[in-house]
């Protein structure tokens, strides 16, 4: 597959820039409701004027040139089990027993907003302006995602094709309507059960027929609301349940649901850089403020340290002179400590001498206090 | 393109390169089928169910669980763990690997692989979100690359070139962030375009929220569950940093995603409330659900906080296994086990040996790369004349 250089070019710029911007506003995520492309057309099956006679099986399978089955399709034994569509059969009728046997046909809706459309990443798939909803085989990476997205279970994959397989489903005819001819199966249906038309004037036309003969019908158009609308719609006599039909997939559009995770992505994009950046500021400050403050430990520490020291220094001096102040002190005291026992000694060897008069000695002592007394 | 690997790092026969070498022959048989004979022989795929165990478990199994990477390398970087920064090789590792086994995987499950370029550059269908699935998971993949590249420089001694991008840590970081948010949360919101085929009770429309936080605790636990297998195998290729940091990495981890587990809980039940599901959980698909998220959420997230408060490193390897299991699980049940409930048993989806034998496969393959690398590149221990960063 060649791609030039501007296609591819701008495919980076598209899926770069356009990521953020795009998905937010692709119309899958606008709030505003589809409608339809204005006259688009629609076919609208009348199931209770359905035989069964798979005829439009079999145009179906002519007009889209596909293998022809093991089966014929005058076996209608094949009813008796339910079938869905495959990577060769486009559509297929079923019979519900009802307990009276009441015969559907299924293929593509063809969705106003498709899910399948909604859920390819390639655009593989467009709803045209005639109401068919196309796939473009040459874009389709084979993901998948369209069957998985489906709601009607409508897409086939050709699994079995080892190097080229495809999605495959009803084109709605779309090469024969633009031709101006009536889609296979519609045109070959021997009961119109099937009715090809404006999708507008076939809603009108099948309320007509539900007014008409409220016993036939119950009171449905099946596809004018499912899933957003479909442009194929189906009228019937029982409940769209009991003939194969899910009547549990509400009015939300396959876009109405996504969007809101859509709109996410711009929310990411813008919030989460300022969101981390700021996380990292923060972080950043704070190891900064971390940094800061053990350098401020680290500093006073190391002032305290140096005080510390110097007054060790101081202390230790004063230590050293109190202990210098000491010995002095306590080599003076020993010294007169000394001259004091020494002098006491020689007082002592003096008094020793002086005993021989002690008389003398003990008037004088005796005498002088007893006469201030007096 | 299998049997390149035959010959792991040692090339002895020891029972581990046996049975790697067995896996990489019939990897490579299936390979074969696969682009010879198509998806559907090797695959139980049909067309009620285009997707098999190729997606739920190689894509949304593969990217949450390398999850680990933005996650390690955010916490390092931009929330400024720095006890974090030993974990962070290992994990953008893991992490690439993990993309790049991805990419590999979706290269069987898609019809047409050489087309996985087109939503990029060719036709971009922006509607999608599977296109922004894929235009993150390419980017990011691209992120991943640059952010490993400093490892391989420092093992090819390409100085210079390292600095450019050692450099760029933070962008690129930031880089990763936003785009894992963006494709994690999309893969979940993926299935919000099947509100009837996706079981009421793992539909939601808060799916993107959903796979966004618990990519967070299965990343976390990825990180803690291969630190534990790291250890015990290439114990040897760790430097001291390493050794020494590992244990604070999980504990911290583990009380991290113990918090994040309890909030998933609380907003998964009120995504119950909000949809008014609560008469599901007396169902079957109720019992089952409960046991999802009691079995393997608030089971494990309660087994972290109480290995992360008495620092009990088994009770938080026995955590990390049990969460990334339950991850599993989940992904598994949103993509395979509660898709297509609805359908009668007879159309629902069973993988066939071969697929599980491809997926084995590729695995294996993760493996053998990983070990190959981490043997031979800085992840797990610092470059000697590369200390400081
Ligand atoms: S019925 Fe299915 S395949 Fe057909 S347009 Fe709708 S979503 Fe697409
Ligand atoms: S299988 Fe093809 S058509 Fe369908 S979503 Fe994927 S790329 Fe689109
Ligand atoms: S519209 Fe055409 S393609 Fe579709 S079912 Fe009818 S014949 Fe087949």
């Amino acid at each position: 597959m060649a791609i030039s250089r501007r296609k591819f070019l701008g495919g980076i710029g598209a899926a770069l820039g356009g990521a953020a911007a795009s998905l937010g506003t692709a119309y899958g995520a606008s709030n505003k409701h589809f409608k339809g492309h204005p006259n688009s057309f629609g076919v609208l099956h009348d199931i209770t004027r359905c035989i069964g006679c798979r005829k439009c099986e079999e145009a179906c399978n002519t007009v889209n040139d596909l293998p022809k089955p093991e089966t014929s399709f005058e076996d209608l034994s094949v009813l008796d089990s339910k079938r869905r569509t495959d990577a060769d059969i486009y559509t297929v009728v079923n019979r519900f027993n009802t307990p009276e046997p009441v015969f559907a046909k299924k293929q593509c809706n063809h969705c106003l907003e498709p899910a399948c459309a909604s859920a390819c990443f390639v655009k593989a798939f467009t709803k045209t302006k005639s109401g068919a909803v196309t796939y473009n085989e040459k874009v389709c990476v084979g993901c998948r995602y369209c069957m998985v997205a489906c709601p009607f279970e409508i897409p086939a994959y050709e699994y079995h094709k080892a190097l080229t397989p495809s999605v495959t489903k009803c084109t709605m005819c779309f090469p024969r309507i633009i031709e101006g001819k009536l889609p296979g199966c519609v045109e070959i249906c021997p009961k119109e059960a099937l009715i090809f038309g404006e999708r507008d004037k076939l809603i009108k036309a099948a309320w007509q027929r539900i007014y008409k003969f409220p016993d036939k019908y119950t009171a449905h158009v099946y596809g004018e609301h499912e899933m957003g609308g479909t442009s194929w719609l189906y009228i019937s006599g029982d409940e769209f349940s009991k003939v194969g039909m899910r009547e549990d997939l509400g009015i939300k559009s396959a876009p109405e649901l996504t969007s809101g995770a859509l709109a996410a992505v711009p929310i990411v994009v813008g919030l989460w850089p300022v969101f981390l950046t700021g996380a990292y500021a923060i972080s950043k400050r704070k190891e900064k403020i971390a940094q800061q403050e053990k350098d401020q430990a680290v500093a006073e520490t190391l002032a305290n340290a140096q005080e510390e020291a110097a007054k060790k220094l101081e202390d230790l001096r004063e230590k050293l002179n109190q202990e210098k102040a000491s010995a002095i002190n306590f080599e003076v005291k020993k010294a007169l400590e000394e001259a004091a026992k020494k002098a006491e000694e020689e007082k002592q060897a003096q008094e020793a001498q002086e005993e021989e008069e002690p008389d003398q000695a003990d008037d004088a002592d005796g005498e002088d206090p007893s006469k201030e007394d007096e | 393109m299998a049997t390149e690997n035959t010959q792991p790092a040692d090339s002895k026969f020891t029972p581990f390169n046996i049975v790697t070498g067995i896996i990489l022959v019939i990897g490579g048989i299936l390979t074969i089928l696969r682009f010879t004979q198509g998806i559907g022989a090797v695959t139980n795929l049909d067309n009620n169910n285009p997707w098999g165990i190729w997606i739920g478990f190689d894509l949304l199994c593969g990217v949450a669980l390398a999850a680990g990477g933005y996650v390690t390398s955010a916490a390092c970087y931009i929330f400024g763990f720095k006890r974090y920064h030993s974990a962070v090789r290992p994990a953008i590792l893991t992490a690439f690997l993990g993309y790049a086994l991805v990419v590999f995987a979706l290269h069987y499950d898609v019809g047409r692989p050489w087309r996985l370029p087109y939503p990029i550059f060719y036709s971009q269908g922006t509607s999608s979100l599977l296109f922004e699935v894929g235009l993150c998971v390419f980017l990011y993949l691209t992120v991943l690359f640059v952010e490993f590249t400093p490892a391989a420089f420092e093992w090819l001694g390409l100085k210079k070139i390292r600095e450019v991008v050692v450099k760029l840590t933070m962008i690129l970081t930031i880089f990763g962030v936003i785009l894992s948010t963006l494709h994690q949360s999309s893969l979940g919101a993926l299935f919000m375009i099947a509100p009837s085929k996706l079981h009421p009770l793992w539909y939601s429309g808060y799916l993107h929220v959903y796979f966004f936080v618990s990519s967070m605790f299965a990343g976390m636990s990825m990180v803690i569950f291969e630190g534990t297998l790291a250890h015990r195998w290439l114990s040897h290729k760790m430097d001291d940093t390493h050794h020494h940091e590992a244990p604070g990495v999980a504990f911290g981890f583990a009380k991290a995603a113990s918090l994040i587990m309890m909030g998933y809980l609380c907003i998964k039940i009120i995504g119950i409330a909000m949809d008014n599901n609560w008469h599901y959980l007396a169902t079957g698909w109720g019992a089952w659900f409960l046991v999802e998220l009691i079995g393997f959420v608030a089971f494990p997230a309660i087994l972290y906080a109480m290995g992360s408060r008495e620092q009990n490193m088994l009770m938080v390897r026995w955590a990390a296994v049990w969460t990334v299991l339950g991850i599993v699980l989940n992904r598994l049940n949103i993509s395979i086990v509660a898709f297509n409930y609805h359908l009668p048993s007879a159309d629902r989806y069973i993988p066939s040996i071969m697929e599980i034998g491809t997926s084995v496969f590729i695995v294996t393959v993760g493996i053998v790369v990983y070990r190959f690398i981490t043997t031979r590149m800085p992840i797990l221990y610092e470059h000697p004349d590369y200390k400081t960063h």
